[in-house]
Parts: C-alpha cells; sequence; structure tokens
C-alpha cells in the first residue's frame, strides 16, 4: 500500500466538449451540434435517474416528456421530500425586472467572481443564460412566487451581488420549486412514463463494456437487492456535506451513489469544496443530529454584530451602541452584511476565535433585527421572514423580534462532485451527473440562491438536451444480460458489504462512527485548514475505517427495514470519501473561496489565491481504499471574466 | 429530564403490534422530539434491542416525513412537526405515548413508519398543471393578483405529512387533496384544468380508502402548516361547479 498522501498526477482533462466560439454562442452551437433521437424512437430507450430532488425531479420529468422511458429512485417514501425542498432564500435569474442594471452578462461574471475563479466559464454562461427561463417554467407550473401589488413577480437580494435578481416565495422557494418538479413528475408517472421506485437506495452502479447500463439497488422495505437496466444513468443524489456529521442537509442525506460511481470510474472534483454557511442556528449540546439553516435573505435587512469587549457576556440589550461591533460592515463597507457566503463564515469564525462570540461556548454571533423593526415595522418583517422568525422561536426558546437572533457558520453545501464535461456526462460514457452531484458551476464558493437555479438548469434543460447526444451515438440494441459476470460482480460486492456490516457484532453504534468522523473534518477540513491539521487528518481516517470494520455493531438483518444498516453503509463511503476530500484540500496550496489555507492569505486576512499553481478543476481518479489516487487538471480558461483578487470591500 | 416511553411496536406490516414501555434518562429541554428518540435508540442497539423505526429526513420540519401521535396528538402537543417539537414541551417523569398515523389508506411499514403512498397518488391522478418543459410563456405575461398569489401559496404550503387523516375521526384526506386543488384553481395557470383537476384527485382520494368528512375540523388543527379548514370548503364548491360544467 502507498502513503495515501503521494498521489500520482495523469493525464489532465483536455475535452471538455464546450464548444469553441463566443461564450455566448456555445450553448446554441453545442445543441445544434448534438445529435438527435427521432420521436419514435425515444421510448425504446431507457434512462434511470437517481433521486427526485429539483435536479432530479426535473430531469425525469423532462426526459418523460420527450418520450424516454424513465425509471426513478428515491430512497424517501415520496418524490416530494427530497431535501431540495428545504431550500429557503430563492431563485436568480437575470430577468432584469428592477431595471437595476442586471443582464446575462452580469450573472455569469457574478458567479465566476463569487466561485473565486474557479469554475468553468462555458457552464457558468450557459446557466445564466437558461436562469431566464426557468422562472417562465415555473411560473407556468403554477409555483406562487412572491408578486407585488400589481401582479408581477417580486424580487430581493442575496449575498455577494448589487442587483435585485432573486426570485422568491417567502422562506420556502425551494419547497415549491420541488413541488413544482415533483408534480410535473407525478403527471409523467400517472401517464406510465415514469417508473418511480420510491424507498429503494442505488448502492452501486453497473458498468458493462465501459458503459454505465444500470444500478444495484436496495429495496429499503423488504431489503431485497435488485438490479436496474438502461441505456443511460443520471445521478441527481444530491452533495456530500453530512460527511462533517452535523449540517443543514437532511439526515438520510449521502454520498453513497457518487462514490461507488467514483470507485466504478467516475473522477471526482475538488472535493475539498465546500460550503460553510454563515447564518446558522448554533448548536445546544451533544446531542445535536443536524443543524438548522437561516436564509441568508435575513442577511438583507439584519444587522450582525458582536460586543468590540473579548468575554462581554451581558445581553445583547445592555449592550450600547457604541460597545458593538458591526464587523461586516466595518471591514466590507460596499457589501456590507451582504458579503459572499465564505467570507461572512470566516469573519464570523474569526470574531469567535479572537474571543467576542456570544451565547453558550462562545460560538455565536447576534444577527438583529432592531433596526429593521424600528424602519419597516414589525407586520411588514413579520411578512418577510415570519416563518423563519417563527422557526428560531420554535428550536431556542428566543423570540427573535425581541432579542438578536444567534448564528453561526455550519456546513450547507458542496461545490465539489463528480466531474462532468460540458454535458454534464462523467468520465463514464453514459453516466451523467446533475444538480449539487457534479461539480460544475459554483467553483469554489457558490453564490446564495444558485443552487436551485443550477439543479433546475440541469434537469429541466441542459440534461435533457445533451443526453440526445449519447443516446443518438451510442445505441444500445441489445439488453444487459443479468448473469453478466460485472453484474453478478456489483450484486456480490453489495450483498457481501452488507453481510459484513452485519455479521461484526462490535460494540460502537454507526452513529458513533459518524460524529467521530465529522468532528474530525470540522475540525481539521472545515473553515480553515492546514498542512499540519490536514496530515492529522489523514493519519486519523485510516485508523477510524480500521476501527469501524472492528467495532461497528448493526442491529437486524438485512431482509427487512433496517434503518441502522442504511445509516451504517452510508458511513462506509463516508470514511473514504473524507480521506480524498483531505488530501484534495491538502494538494491545494491556496486559498480560494470556501477553501482556505491559513498558509495562503492576504496581509488583512483575505483568502489568496494561487493562480499560476492551481488554476484548475482538481479532477481524481480513484485506484484502490486507502491507495494513492491519480489527480487530473482540468486547466481553466478565463476569457471573459479576468481573475482579480475578490473585493467586497 | 427522565421519561417512560411507551411505544408502538410492530415487526412489519403483517405481524401484530403493541405498546413497548422504555425508560429514558438525561434528557435535556434543548433536543428536539427525534433526538430524544435518537438516544433511545443508542442505547436500544447498544443493548442488542432493534432500534425503534421512524421516518424522519429534513428535521427542520419542510420535507413531512416525521410522522408521530404523541399522546394521542398528530405531531404532538405543539402545532408543528414532530422533529420542531422539543423536550421542553414535557415535563421531567411524563409517561410518553408514541404511536404511528392511524388510518386505513396509511398502513403501517415497521414500528412508527407508514406507507403514504396514497397522498402521492392522489396528485398524480390531477394534482399539477400540465405545462411540458420549454412550452412556458414569459413569466411576466400574466400578471397575478396578490391576494390570489397569497392565496396559492398558502395552501401550496403543505407539506405531505398526513398528520390532517391521523388527527381525523374518519381517517378523510380532505384537508390534503383541497389544498393542492385550491393552490393550483386560484392561479390562471391552472384554470384550463380546473374542472378535470378537482373531480380527478376527489376521485382518486375516495378509492383510495379514506374517510368522509364530517367537519370536525381535527385535521386543520393538527395540520403543521396551517391549512385553513375553509379549504375544505372551497375544495366542495370546486367540486360542485365541476360536476354541474363538465355534465353541460
Amino acid at each position: 500500500m502507498t502513503d495515501y498522501t503521494h498521489y500520482r498526477t495523469g493525464a489532465p482533462v483536455v475535452d471538455t466538449k464546450a464548444p469553441e466560439g463566443p461564450v455566448a454562442e456555445r450553448w446554441d452551437t453545442r445543441r445544434f451540434q448534438a445529435k438527435l433521437v427521432n420521436p419514435a424512437n425515444r421510448r425504446k430507450h431507457t434512462v434511470i435517474v437517481v433521486g427526485t430532488g429539483l435536479a432530479g425531479g426535473s430531469a425525469g420529468a423532462t426526459l418523460a416528456e420527450q418520450g424516454y422511458h424513465v425509471v426513478q429512485f428515491c430512497f424517501q417514501d415520496s418524490p416530494r421530500r427530497a431535501h431540495s425542498v428545504a431550500a429557503q432564500g430563492g431563485i436568480n435569474a437575470a430577468k432584469n425586472y428592477r431595471n437595476d442594471g442586471d443582464s446575462i452578462h452580469r450573472l455569469f461574471y457574478d458567479t465566476v467572481k463569487g466561485g473565486d475563479f474557479r469554475a468553468r466559464e462555458s457552464n457558468v454562461h450557459r446557466l445564466a443564460q437558461i436562469s431566464v427561463e426557468i422562472i417562465d417554467q415555473c411560473v407556468a407550473q403554477g409555483v406562487p412566487f412572491a408578486r407585488e401589488y400589481g401582479g408581477l413577480l417580486d424580487n430581493r437580494s442575496f449575498g455577494g451581488v448589487q442587483v435585485s435578481r432573486t426570485f422568491y416565495a417567502r422562506g420556502q422557494t425551494g419547497q415549491q420549486l420541488l413541488l413544482g418538479a415533483y408534480q410535473a413528475l407525478s403527471r409523467q408517472i400517472a401517464a406510465g412514463n415514469v417508473e418511480l421506485h420510491a424507498r429503494t437506495e442505488m448502492l452501486d452502479l453497473i458498468v458493462v463494456d465501459g458503459k454505465a447500463r444500470g444500478i444495484v439497488a436496495r429495496d429499503l422495505v423488504t431489503g431485497k437487492i435488485d438490479t436496474y437496466f438502461a441505456d443511460a444513468v443520471v445521478l441527481a443524489s444530491g452533495g456530500y456535506g453530512n460527511v462533517f456529521y452535523l449540517s443543514t442537509n437532511a439526515m438520510n442525506s449521502n454520498a453513497t451513489a457518487v462514490w461507488r460511481a467514483h470507485r466504478r470510474g467516475a473522477y471526482f472534483a475538488n472535493p475539498c469544496f465546500t460550503q460553510i454557511h454563515p447564518t446558522c442556528i448554533p448548536r445546544t449540546g451533544d446531542h445535536q443530529s443536524k443543524l438548522t439553516l437561516m436564509s441568508e435573505s435575513l442577511r438583507n435587512d439584519g444587522r450582525i454584530w458582536v460586543p468590540k469587549a473579548k468575554g462581554d457576556d451581558r445581553p445583547a440589550d445592555e449592550i450600547p451602541e457604541d460597545e458593538r461591533d458591526y464587523y461586516l460592515e466595518r471591514i466590507y463597507p460596499a457589501f456590507g452584511n451582504l458579503v459572499p457566503r465564505d467570507i461572512a463564515s470566516r469573519a464570523a469564525k474569526n470574531v469567535c476565535d479572537e474571543g467576542r462570540g456570544v451565547g453558550p461556548g462562545g460560538q455565536g454571533v447576534y444577527l438583529d433585527f432592531a433596526e429593521a423593526i424600528q424602519r419597516m415595522g414589525r407586520d411588514k418583517v413579520e411578512e418577510k421572514y415570519g416563518n423563519l422568525f417563527d422557526m428560531y422561536a420554535r428550536i431556542t426558546a428566543e423570540n427573535p423580534y425581541e432579542t438578536p437572533m444567534r448564528i453561526y457558520p455550519a456546513v450547507h453545501y458542496t461545490m465539489g462532485g463528480l466531474w462532468v464535461d460540458y454535458d454534464l456526462q462523467t468520465t463514464i460514457p453514459g453516466l451523467f451527473a446533475i444538480g449539487e452531484a457534479n461539480f460544475s458551476d459554483h467553483g469554489a464558493n457558490r453564490l446564495g440562491a444558485s443552487a436551485l437555479m443550477q439543479g433546475l438548469a440541469d434537469g429541466y434543460f441542459v440534461l435533457p438536451s445533451t443526453i440526445n447526444d449519447y443516446l443518438a451515438r451510442n445505441p444500445h440494441h441489445e439488453a444487459v444480460d443479468a448473469s453478466h459476470p460485472v453484474v453478478e460482480e456489483a450484486v456480490a460486492d453489495t450483498e457481501d458489504r452488507l453481510n459484513l456490516l452485519l455479521s461484526v457484532n462490535g460494540d460502537r453504534t454507526p452513529d458513533s462512527f459518524h460524529r467521530e468522523i465529522g468532528e474530525l473534518m470540522w475540525e481539521y477540513c472545515g473553515m480553515a485548514r492546514t498542512e499540519d491539521g490536514l496530515r492529522t487528518a489523514l493519519d486519523r481516517i485510516p485508523r477510524i475505517r480500521e476501527e469501524f470494520w472492528r467495532r461497528i455493531k448493526v442491529p437486524g438483518t438485512g431482509d427487512e427495514f433496517n434503518q441502522s444498516l442504511e445509516k451504517a453503509n452510508r458511513i462506509v463511503d463516508y470514511l473514504e470519501l473524507a480521506e480524498l476530500m483531505c488530501l484534495d484540500a491538502l494538494h491545494r496550496a491556496e486559498s480560494c473561496g470556501g477553501h482556505f489555507r491559513e498558509e495562503s492569505q492576504t496581509p488583512d486576512g483575505e483568502a489568496a489565491r494561487r493562480d499560476e499553481e492551481f488554476s484548475y478543476a482538481a479532477a481524481w481518479e480513484f485506484s484502490g481504499t486507502g491507495e494513492a489516487p491519480v489527480l487530473h487538471k482540468e486547466d481553466l480558461v478565463f476569457e471573459y471574466v479576468h481573475p482579480t483578487q475578490r473585493s467586497y470591500a | 429530564m427522565k421519561l417512560t416511553l411507551r411505544v408502538w411496536r410492530q415487526k412489519n406490516a403483517d405481524a401484530p403490534g403493541a405498546m413497548s414501555t422504555y425508560e429514558v434518562d438525561g434528557i435535556s429541554q434543548d433536543m428536539s422530539f427525534l433526538e430524544m428518540l435518537d438516544t433511545l435508540n443508542e442505547e436500544l442497539i447498544l443493548a442488542g434491542d432493534d432500534p425503534v423505526a421512524f421516518d424522519h429526513d429534513c428535521r427542520e420540519g419542510i420535507c413531512g416525513a416525521c410522522s408521530l401521535v404523541i399522546n394521542g396528538d398528530a405531531h404532538g402537543p405543539e402545532r408543528t412537526t414532530t422533529c420542531q417539537l422539543h423536550m421542553r414541551s414535557f415535563e421531567d417523569g411524563d409517561t410518553i405515548d408514541i404511536e404511528p398515523w392511524r388510518a386505513s389508506a396509511f398502513p403501517v411499514v415497521k414500528d412508527l413508519v407508514v406507507d403514504r403512498s396514497a397522498f402521492d397518488r392522489i396528485i398524480q391522478a390531477g394534482g399539477y398543471i400540465s405545462a411540458p418543459t420549454g412550452t412556458a410563456p414569459e413569466a411576466h405575461a400574466t400578471p397575478v393578483p396578490k391576494p390570489d398569489a397569497d392565496f396559492a401559496f398558502e395552501h401550496a404550503e403543505c407539506i405531505g405529512c398526513g398528520a390532517c387523516v391521523a388527527a381525523c375521526p374518519n381517517g378523510s384526506a380532505m384537508l390534503f387533496t383541497s389544498a393542492k386543488i385550491n393552490h393550483l384553481n386560484v392561479l390562471p395557470q391552472g384554470a384550463p384544468e380546473r374542472e378535470t383537476r378537482v373531480l380527478d384527485m376527489v376521485g382518486q382520494m375516495d378509492s383510495e380508502g379514506f374517510g368522509g368528512c364530517t367537519l370536525t375540523g381535527e385535521c386543520a388543527t393538527a395540520c403543521p402548516k396551517g391549512i385553513p379548514l375553509p379549504s375544505i370548503s372551497a375544495m366542495n364548491k370546486e367540486w360542485l361547479r365541476a360536476t354541474r360544467k363538465v355534465r353541460r
């Protein structure tokens, strides 16, 4: 076994399939170049879609509308529960309804800059173009966006930008957009075009003759392991933030689908690019099972502050105005409380590290609405943020209309994911990855209200165009034989893994291991990372993995509804993915966006990129558990947005 | 806090179920109800027992997965989802009964987990606007009066948890079904399918074995999202209107 940190650099990724020519014309060019599948032939093609969130739900519905036979999976009891449902704030689109200088080019520019120049220009421009169509599509489906008295759509602003381009449905935008996709999907289920398998979890990918041809999945109610075959497989299984144990992700969101695809040959790109969201409710104790986000939209009207003095433990209302430090407004006067998430999170960490944090353990800062209530009146604040205030009050038993909220950063989103080309195809032909599951559009930091935009862009518009080209060029005339050796091997691998988990019968619960790896990752691969810390983590992870297989205890059997088995199996994959995240963070000896290496900062503590060495996406190839992976670099070329040191001051 | 829990245990859909009693200690007031159950399950696993199965996912009150009847109330004593219920709503020494949703249209899968796929089939029957991707006109082409948009939103907030059915003495799904019908039928985009939507969804609801509505109002009292009771009468009005219109 080689030392995991001694990775090899393989051949660079050269062909991203993005067409040449002016960036604004590339999407049209690609769509014109793409081969089409005759409508009458489409029903002969089966496409597997894993996941029913914004990306998966919209892709499944759209592919079925086009005439493909779709077989779709979700581990939840209903497609309506995918975690996109929890997104609060909004969705960006370059509609320029406010006539405030917005344009497709500006959204493109803001997204490339916000991502700290680590995203592919061609993809981001396409995203900005499509943003406009998404709003039209959602309105046509009956998504009840907030409207003004004239009956037209309302907008608000979000972090990292100076225009109002965010469409929203109170604090439940994700829910409403997801229900729109779920309803479109439901229509196709009723029409017989989508075969839905709820409470069924993908546990492996089947690759036949180098092409993705199916999946191994477990029926979570009966425990039965089955194989499903198709002409192409689409992963829309979300991000991997739950590696950290505590995050704003849903409890069951997991990395198994993408990690198993990675093990089967799909490159994993930029795994260390994780987003820590600045405005979450602080944890209250060791029992904490998850963290709850408070929408970034609150930063439009709330003011963030801490006491000027260290260790000032007076209640907020007893701290006079001149003894408060509105640190974001002070350090970043142009953007104030609306700086991008990575910057706001690090600033919060810095003031807490200085000993000026508030609340239990000093792990919190105030988000104060007193000024907003004075300016707009309590009714207006209630109308805009009422449900968020209620949620806060319910969790903390404090009234945010009277006492400032306490917030602290928490893991929220993962910009990294399976490497995909311009067509959203992974390095395994026939395997596509969309939404948070891929690495594509956000670079090293995602701007607020852009995840919903990307999920729906991928699912409604991009994938349904690009997958045609693959299916037209790769007609599979023969069905996969279930007794093919690779199919039998994939099934046997899965069964062996589950049986092993059940047979160890040790003395530690799955949760105890999940918590351990999560705490390790938060400590060493969280908001600030150092070479020493990452080496410590890389030293400890294999040992945790070894202990896991010695001491794990999973009750029950494999042929029944067994939530402990589900959990333990997901942790198996976290214990490998965590290692890759740390290695990626170690190798990227620069700071950029959400990846902050303490060794690489400007004199005033901002992230210092090192473009000469690191202006690339890092796509990792798997070479065995605990074995050093192979790094393939995709050089990033900036023709339109010239990389500069990001400044929000 | 120290608590006595009486929990419904049922191995699978076909097995008989019964209440089992457990003691838990060291429960913090800041824990959510589900974190309290996590604590119980950690102890059960280490003791070699089968942990209690329950549905949950987002734990922030929006996915609609969690579904417990607590001391006889769907989602417990506060008007919220089980995941947003905190132990500060209970007293040290309390005995708490925990059961699954009880309704013939929601068969038990295991312990506290039930099968709510009937809700999905009601939506599949017509709870959508037919707008295939790519066909949409410019979003501002059709303004929607703010009161209508707000009315639509208020009903669209339904999370499909099923508390309305669990709370109803008849096991009726009228509040769930009416929420979706009202959300879509008030919007101009929903108008072309206004009649078929209500007829088909109500037809599906009836065929799933949900009970009828006798206006006890328990559903709206239990609804964590505050879908109002008049939603049902609005649906009935839509249904009557549609029957007349379609016959003609």
